[in-house]
């Protein structure tokens, strides 16, 4: 299996914050890929960094062997990187379907004249994007939620709502941000199933989560940051009983 | 349209002869209203018509894509002094108005990306500061283009301006049909109400569609947009040029009914009483848009009628200038609507599409 995406010292700083240090890492096609660290880690600049919220100011990124040159975020997102925020941002007085159906605009081309017209292809484009919307709320196990407003859903339908919708792009990498955030047991348990099955349906997964326990037990590799420096790269055995990791987590003078 | 229709009126049946009705409700409306209360009342309906093209091209902007315009009214006066300088004496060209009028659209919809391509990083406040300004700015151009060449006549304004002329027939003289006699301000009436059904058509089309849907997900989160894959720079700048094209087809129509323009009916109240209309209204919600269109056009001419009338029948003679009362009554009228229908007066009906209707798994949803 190839590479899917590398990342090349790619470095970020805010003001005299350097958020990101020199980040080189690369994720295989079909593997789940975990990025940990303490709060202020830099994992979401990262995140930001690569799907072009900030243009990083050294670095580079390569997606499936091409420099992935284009900056704004709608070309990451046509290139095939979709992500989800670690707060929610959905479309809130839109329904379930329609956000979802706002996932397929990247994939589909009726303009204005195609729209006011309404000719035969357009009508068929439009009939596509509702049926593939409606697959996707059903595969992440909300479609009987599928005409209730986005605010309306509860919070954990409103995670899977949000990976409904980035996979609507057809996205070759899912960058999940923090998805089981203010889950329970129950719920981080089904987003486990769900993010399991996306594996298995050949989509690679790129996770930040603070959840330790579904960290280790998903994914093939894992990454920490520390104030923005990478500080372990291994399988997550390993990582756990890293030295540094430790230190990282519980604090250095404690040794 | 997503309006929370009963049942009954989602029949096919019923939707055809309510359009049916509503035909000829259209067509009878003028020998009602000018035959009732006069001519000059349908001269009130029809600026009432344009109101509702410009409402519901501002709506695109406001409503749909969430980017406050002040500035509006720039492109109602870019499609008037379109028309007035193709068809007048001012260079006497009289070009038909079957040519100018697409043209104004064409022309304002593209001042529409002029404004928004240097605005497209700004929201909220600070996007209606600089539209406010783009606004004043054509305004005074209008004003001050008499010199040193010619071109707006300044602040006297055009006047002379061709009368819209269908088959050689011009609309600024009455008409004989079937031995009736229909005057000018009734034959404006039928053009204004195609061309604002073409104009509801349009909007209602784009509002359920790709583009539509990623006008509203800017609105709603222009982060999460981008992410999705919108691009939201051109699709901001599809929704001010469509905007200010439904801004200039009006302000051509404008131009070609009073026969006359200048600067002064382009100042910023204007653009804040479109402005009213679409948030009076329901931002967003197309009847609603509408609705806030004719209330506002009509309301302060009733107001005028109406406040001498009124002191007349509670006090027995005029107290308080019926001018300045009138505004004063269209103020609290405002107010009170923002009050109590902060949404609107009819703002968009919780978006249950037909499907929810129908009864699909209603035992899950909260």
């Amino acid at each position: 299996m190839g590479v899917l995406l590398r990342a090349q010292g790619v470095s970020k700083s805010f003001g005299g914050v350097q958020a990101l240090r020199e980040i080189s890492l690369s994720i295989d096609q079909g593997e789940i890929y975990g990025l940990i660290g303490p709060n202020g880690a830099g994992k979401t600049t990262f995140f930001n960094a690569l799907t072009g919220l900030y243009s990083c100011d050294r670095g580079e990124f390569e997606f499936d062997g091409k420099p992935l040159k284009v900056r704004a975020p709608h070309e990451v997102a046509r290139a095939g990187i979709a992500r989800t925020f670690q707060n929610i941002r959905l479309f809130a007085n839109m329904t379930a379907l329609e956000n979802v159906m706002v996932g397929r605009h990247l994939r589909t081309r009726a303009g204005v004249i195609g729209a006011v017209l309404r000719d035969r292809a357009t009508r068929a484009e439009e009939q596509a994007i509702e049926v593939r919307a409606r697959e996707l709320l059903d595969y992440v196990g909300i479609a009987g939620r599928a005409n209730d407003l986005a605010r309306h859903l509860a919070y954990g339908d409103q995670r899977r709502l949000e990976i409904a919708r980035a996979l609507a792009t057809e996205p070759r990498l899912l960058a999940l941000d923090e998805p089981a955030a203010g889950m329970n047991a129950t719920e981080t348990a089904s987003l486990r199933d769900l993010i399991e099955a996306l594996r298995r349906d050949g989509i690679t997964i790129l996770l930040i989560e603070h959840d330790v326990r579904l960290v280790m037990g998903l994914c093939d590799r894992v990454a920490v940051l520390d104030y923005g420096e990478k500080i372990a790269e291994d399988v997550p055995e390993k990582v756990q009983k890293d030295a540094k990791v430790i230190e990282a987590y519980l604090g250095g003078s404690l040794a | 349209m997503r309006m929370n229709l009963p049942a009954f009126a989602r029949d096919p049946r019923f939707s055809w002869v309510g359009m049916v009705l509503v035909a000829v409700a259209l067509v009878a409306l003028p020998f009602v209203v000018g035959g009732g209360f006069g001519n000059s009342w349908m001269r009130v309906v029809d600026s009432a018509l344009l109101y509702i093209m410009l409402s519901l091209g501002l709506n695109i902007v406001v409503g749909f894509a969430g980017l406050l315009d002040l500035g509006y009214i720039a492109f109602y006066a870019v499609g008037a002094y379109l028309y007035a300088l193709l068809a007048s004496p001012q260079f006497g060209l009289h070009l038909p108005f079957w040519v100018i009028l697409p043209l104004g659209a064409a022309v304002a919809g593209m001042f529409g990306v002029i404004l928004g391509a240097p605005t497209l990083r700004l929201r909220g406040d600070y996007l209606a500061i600089v539209t406010l300004g783009f606004g004043e700015i054509v305004r005074i151009f209008l004003n001050n283009l008499d010199a040193p060449v010619n071109v707006t006549n300044g602040p006297q304004g055009i006047a002379q301006i061709d009368p819209v002329r269908i088959g050689g027939a011009a609309l600024s003289k009455s008409q004989q049909w079937f031995g009736l006699t229909v005057p000018s301000v009734y034959l404006y009436y039928y053009l204004f109400v195609v061309l604002t059904l073409l104009v509801i058509f349009v909007t209602v089309r784009l509002e359920d569609s790709r583009i539509g849907r990623a006008w509203v997900a800017i609105r709603e989160d222009e982060v999460a947009a981008k992410a999705c894959g919108i691009d939201t720079r051109n699709i901001k700048l599809l929704a001010f040029a469509m905007g200010a094209s439904f801004g200039g087809l009006s302000g051509g129509l404008f131009a070609g009914f009073q026969q006359f323009v200048s600067p002064e009916s382009f100042s910023l109240l204007e653009s804040i009483m479109v402005l009213c209309m679409v948030v009076l209204g329901g931002m967003g919600h197309i009847p609603g848009v509408i609705l806030g269109g004719v209330l506002l056009a009509v309301l302060p001419e009733v107001l005028r009628s109406g406040a001498g009338i009124w002191q007349r029948a509670l006090f027995g003679k005029i107290l308080i200038d019926p001018e300045s009362l009138r505004m004063l009554l269209f103020g609290l009228a405002l107010i009170a609507v923002m009050l109590y229908r902060p949404a609107g007066l009819w703002p968009e009906a919780r978006r249950r599409r037909e499907m929810a209707a129908a009864g699909e798994a209603p035992g899950k949803r909260a």
